[in-house]
């Protein structure tokens, strides 16, 4: 091998400066014109290869290859640096482009189903799943289908439970509770077995405050079939309330009395609030009265179609507004139908 | 029903503690929602049901005692100071009540009063505030004496608000013995059913409690102990309508005198809720509160006078025309035909089973007392206390039906009570006029009516074991029991209600909490589900999911709050409504026809809390049917809004507000929902909306609803603000019917569309749906879609036009559209608009 021409030592030269210089480069500017000394048509590298005929011919292809050697390192060392450049750049752009994060995000419109419409559909939801299915009738009734075919007459002393609307026309009345859709329900499927869900819009004549309302929502249950039991409204109702208010809510039935069944009963569940121990919400009791019910009386039966001999039932009836008011602790039911969206938002 | 404890443990043995006892008498079926106390300390621990009020009496602090001497006070006339003995020392009392001055200054009393008396540091409530502040007694000097300790008033002890004088007990109450020992009590609030009249008594809950415990129930004796001559020729009983009437029973009582009641009765009055009188009205009032009888007492000299001195005869009848009688309220009252009375031959007495005339009234002169125990048509009683509004503690028992035997019991046990606490002789014998004795009924029920009801096994011996604790008489006959209902029940029926009647019977004796819960197994009926709530569901979850807020108003509204949509003067003839016989207000007289008219108004009492407002509401209106009884109950949707098109952030401020085609949209979105494709929405005229800014939506001939933007003149007679206010109002039922039930998918192109625009300038009056029908019927089924994407008004254009942009979208199922396939398509439309419509369609550059 021949001694090192002059040439090469040259280049040799050339890419160190040239790698020193890059290595001091900061910003895309002069990186560039880096570039266009060191890589560029014109530029120094390039003029090794016009310049190769001043070597010895033997040398010509080595030198050559030198040439293309450098022009190469020094191509690959461009590359890296103008990457690290732009990603430097990237990262300043960046950190400048930092956000208020705790700024308030843009406001969607979101609407809203009515807290009593999610009431309702939880309990139907439930019921459903046992095979009760949504039944709906009139919320203006005959006196016969609210009162007279539900075994309470005219002048019976349980008609003090209810305070009814009249309306002008004479035997029509605005519904005291969804029972007389029992009969209308027993009417249309007898002798069917029956399992309903009948809910909705009740009227009763009071003077409205904040615990007292003239129209609220009623949900009833009605089963009737054979060998329907007071223990199958019991394990019905608990398996609800379990639903309904936790797996490990405590229940009672204490009797208690609705013309339209027999026996009839109201059911409590221990306290939610309080755990039983007695609170405000509970009055001190430690109960909570969540619905009544009863085992279909045997004249709703025969009124309905069915031979009381033969075939039984139960029915209950909860109220959702209660519901809604235990659960999320409202303190006036006028909230219900009062439509202040500042209430209706927070559901 | 207040229940006294220590007079219910004169009928039975109760050892159960208070709560338990509570307990019990709950799932009796009679509801304790809270128990007042009195001297008792409140039992602890939670999870009772129930709620306790009062004060205790600390048996150190609070004790009986007797008072010697009541002297002068020697600086006040209106104090005097008691020589007292507490059962330990004796001891100089000061005290203001004003039932102590008539023995002042009589020196060492012949017969020493006994009273209830508070030692230092005693916690009771003060005497001289309003409503019940607890106190403690404090040793201070009244006048120069020396005071530490008291004489206590009722009020003072919880008993009731009176504190005129101090208590003065019966002379038996055995000094130093602590209050609490002595008259400590406990009052249960409890909650009768319409059903258990034969409860709302003491011993109608002893029974019961009888029953429960498995004890004897302890009646009182009703042997007359009559010393007098026979009443059979001082009165008699005619009885017009026994129907009304079934039974009527005097005694006599000579030779009364009037008094104060001994103070354990009135103790005891007043603890069941009334107040005491004299000892006749009370014995009365007591004998109705023990044994549920209401008995009602005449002054036999009144009956006398006003027969001429001739034997008295009570009547009973109905009310002549016109009749009327001063009751003893002092109200003179026109009486209804159907109104039962008790009369004799000067005319009406009092109103039967309800109140009595104000002039056979007994009084403080009264010596010799008639005492009527009666039966009364329960239902008779209903309609004279609904039409003469009058309600008693009498006809409160009889308009729930009591038992034609308690008329008799309570006459015997009255009269002994009244002979026990006023003095006098007790006639021998009674009149009772019982012209058809009550049968009560036998009720036939099996092991498996029990089994087929209550779900719980039980041989013939177990039920009439418990119905027998209850007073039934029962046999049995293999698996049946023969159960006759107890001679003082009404609420037992027959046949087949009495067979529930007695299986209610035995399910509360059993204990509703012994009856083990199980799951139905009962056959399942056919699942039908339900399309109403089906469609409700998915019109609230669209209209929610397109950010509108759902509202649920009151139905019952007034014609004026509807002819608000209507502009002031042009509002059309009040339609007929289905109107409230008894409103509670002006306000809600009628229901609603018109859901627009809610939710506008909902909209209205939100807008100034709410920069934007998009509400809903789905339900019926009520519509009355010449044809029918009840009235249609059609299914509404409506919708109002009005405000900014989007919310305002901190970075952008709107000022775009919602438009007629906002509410377009979310119809347009809503119909989609609900995949109803053949719709059209064409300009229309309501004297609710603005004439150029409404339009009717229809699906093929059916008209759905309207939508619009208020009128001006409509929005004046709400308190809205400057932006319009968009409402819409939709048949549901309607709607819901033109919803096909099923729909199917359009595969997905495989071959690229070809879209173009169009540009055409219009004459005004022509309208976006005119120019889209002559598009798409011209386009076929190459042209797949056709949007409007451009409006533009400008002196280019031309007055009286506009330029209008549309691109058409063309796709063919099997192959790539080619540029001439295109192009004769568009030029047969362009024919075709230019045609029809007369528009310009602008050449493409
Ligand atoms: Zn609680």
């Amino acid at each position: 091998m021949s001694e090192k021409s002059g040439l090469i030592q040259e280049l040799e030269a050339l890419q160190a400066k040239a790698e020193l210089e890059l290595k001091n480069i900061q910003d895309s500017a002069a990186l560039q014109s880096w570039r266009a000394e060191y890589l560029s048509r014109s530029a120094e590298v390039m003029s090794f290869f016009k310049r190769l005929p001043e070597a010895p011919i033997e040398d010509r292809p080595r030198i050559g290859q030198f040439a293309n050697q450098v022009k190469t390192i020094l191509e690959t060392q461009f590359e890296k640096k103008e990457s690290a450049i732009k990603q430097a750049d990237l990262d300043a752009n960046l950190q400048n482009e930092r956000l208020d994060v705790t700024l308030p995000g843009r406001e969607t419109t979101r609407g809203r189903l009515h807290i009593q419409t999610l009431v309702l559909r939880e309990i139907y939801r439930i019921f459903a799943e046992m095979g009760f299915q949504v039944y709906r009738s009139p919320e203006v009734e005959t006196d016969e289908n609210n009162f007279e075919l539900l075994n309470i007459p005219a002048y019976h002393p349980a008609r003090d439970l209810w305070d009814t609307f009249y309306t002008t026309k004479p035997g029509v009345i605005m519904r005291t509770h969804t029972s007389p859709g029992q009969v209308r329900a027993m009417r249309e499927f007898a002798p069917e077995p029956i399992r309903v869900t009948l809910p909705g819009m009740c009227y009763r004549y009071e003077q409205i405050d904040a615990s007292h309302e003239i129209q609220f929502n009623q949900v009833e249950l009605l089963a009737v079939g054979k060998n329907i039991t007071f223990g199958d409204m019991k394990g019905t109702l608990e398996e609800f309330a379990k639903r309904m208010y936790g797996e490990s809510v405590r229940t009672r039935i204490r009797p208690s009395y609705f013309p339209f069944v027999e026996p009839g009963g109201e059911m409590d569940v221990e306290c939610f609030v309080c755990g039983g121990k007695g609170c405000s919400v509970c009055g001190g009791k430690g109960w909570l009265e969540i619905l009544g019910c009863g085992m279909v009386h045997p004249v709703v039966l025969r009124n309905g179609g069915y031979d009381p001999e033969v075939y039984s039932g139960f029915a209950a009836g909860l109220g959702p507004e209660r519901i809604s008011m235990l659960r999320y602790r409202i303190d006036d039911i006028r909230n219900f139908w009062g439509n202040d969206v500042r209430f209706l938002e927070q559901f | 029903m207040e229940l006294v404890y220590s007079w219910l443990k004169e009928y039975v043995d109760v050892d159960l503690p208070i709560v338990d006892l509570a307990h019990a008498l709950t799932m009796l079926g009679m509801e304790v929602e809270n128990v007042r106390l009195l001297g008792y300390p409140k039992p602890d621990g939670g999870n009772t049901g129930i709620s306790f009020h009062g004060l205790e009496w600390d048996p150190e602090k609070f004790v009986v005692a007797r008072v010697d001497e009541v002297m002068a006070h020697p600086n006040a006339d209106r104090l005097v100071l008691c020589r007292l003995f507490d059962g330990k020392d004796e001891l100089s009392v000061l005290t203001g009540a004003p039932n102590l001055y008539p023995y002042k200054g009589k020196g060492p009393l012949a017969q020493p009063l006994k009273v209830a008396y508070a030692r230092e540091a005693a916690k009771l409530y003060d005497g001289h505030k309003s409503g019940q502040e607890l106190t403690t007694l404090k040793r201070l000097k009244i006048r120069g004496v020396e005071s530490f300790s008291m004489i206590c008033s009722e009020k003072e002890l919880g008993i009731s608000e009176e504190h005129e004088g101090v208590i003065i007990l019966d002379s038996t109450a055995p000094e130093g013995t602590p209050l609490v020992e002595y008259m400590g009590d406990a009052v249960f609030e409890i909650a009768i059913l319409p059903n258990m009249v034969h409860c709302a008594n003491v011993i109608g809950v002893a029974r019961e409690v009888a029953a429960y415990l498995k004890k004897p129930l302890k009646f009182p004796d009703t042997t007359l102990l009559s010393k007098g001559p026979s009443i059979t020729d001082k009165i008699s009983i005619k009885i017009i309508n026994a129907d009304l009437n079934p039974r009527f029973v005097v005694g006599l009582l000579q030779g009364v005198k009037a008094q104060p009641s001994p103070y354990w009765v009135q103790y005891r009055l007043q603890l069941a809720g009334m107040r005491p009188i004299n000892s006749i009205v009370d014995a009365t009032n007591y004998v109705m509160l023990e044994a549920g009888e209401p008995l009602h007492a005449f002054d036999y000299d009144v009956l006398l006078k006003r027969a001429g001195g001739e034997t008295p005869k009570i009547i009973t009848r109905t009310a002549r025309k016109g009749e009327k009688l001063t009751t003893l309220d002092d109200v003179e009252r026109e009486l209804d035909d159907f109104t039962e009375l008790v009369c004799d031959s000067a005319g009406a007495l009092s109103i039967a089973g309800v109140m009595g005339g104000l002039e056979s009234e007994v009084t403080d002169q009264t010596t010799n007392v008639l005492l009527e125990g009666a039966s009364w048509n329960f239902i008779n009683i209903r309609k004279t206390v609904a039409s003469q509004r009058l309600n008693s503690e009498a006809s409160y028992r009889f308009s729930r039906n009591v038992h034609p035997a308690l008329a008799e019991t309570g006459v015997r046990i009255g009269l002994q009570r009244m002979a026990a606490w006023s003095g006098g002789t007790i006639a021998e014998g009674l009149v009772d006029e019982y012209p058809t004795p009550r049968v009560d009924p036998i009720i036939v029920i099996s092991e498996s009516d029990v089994e087929r009801i209550l779900g719980i096994q039980l041989k013939a011996k177990e039920i009439a074991v418990l119905l027998e604790r209850l007073d039934f008489v029962c046999t049995i006959e293999n698996d049946l029991v023969n159960a006759q209902s107890p001679a003082y029940r009404t609420d037992i029926g027959k046949d087949v209600i009495g067979k529930a009647d007695v299986i209610e019977e035995v399910a509360r004796l059993f204990g509703f909490e012994n009856i083990p819960p199980t799951r139905l197994q009962a056959e399942l009926p056919p699942q039908r589900g339900n399309r109403s709530e089906e469609r409700d569901r998915l019109i609230q979850d669209t209209l929610a999911n397109l950010g509108l807020q759902e509202v649920i108003s009151y139905r019952l509204t007034s014609p004026e709050s509807e002819l608000r949509l209507y502009p002031a003067g042009s509002e059309p003839e009040v339609p007929q409504y289905v109107e409230i016989q008894n409103p509670i207000a002006v306000e809600k007289r009628v229901l609603r026809r018109s859901l627009i008219a809610s939710v506008v108004e909902a909209l209205e009492r939100n807008i100034r809390h709410q920069e934007r407002l998009l509400l809903f509401e789905i339900g019926p209106v009520f519509l009355p049917n010449k044809d029918e009884l009840l009235p249609d109950e059609p299914a509404r949707l409506a919708i109002a809004l009005s405000g900014l098109r989007h919310p305002n952030t901190w970075d952008q401020k709107g000022i775009q507000l919602l438009d007629f085609f906002d509410l377009k949209g979310i119809l347009e979105a809503l119909l989609d929902a609900l995949h109803i494709k053949e719709y059209v929405f064409t300009a229309d005229t309501h004297p609710s909306f603005h004439p150029g800014k409404c339009a009717l939506l229809s699906i093929g001939e059916d008209q759905i609803g309207w939508m619009g933007e208020l009128h001006p003149k409509v929005k004046e007679n709400y308190s809205f603000l400057e932006a319009p206010v968009l409402a819409a109002e939709i048949d549901l039922d309607m709607l819901f019917t033109l919803s096909p039930k099923d729909f199917v998918t359009t595969p997905l192109a495989a071959y690229p569309p070809v879209i173009e625009d169009l540009a055409m300038i219009v004459p005004e009056g022509t309208t976006s749906a005119e120019i889209e029908k002559v598009i798409l019927s011209t386009g076929g089924i190459l042209l797949k879609q056709v949007n409007l994407f451009d409006i533009f008004r400008g002196e280019q254009i031309g007055a009286g036009n506009k330029s209008m942009a549309y691109r058409l979208t063309y796709q063919a199922p099997n192959r790539t559209l080619t540029d001439n396939d295109v192009g004769k398509l568009r030029i047969r439309i362009i024919n075709q608009l230019e045609k029809e419509l007369g528009v310009i369609v602008r050449k493409a550059d």
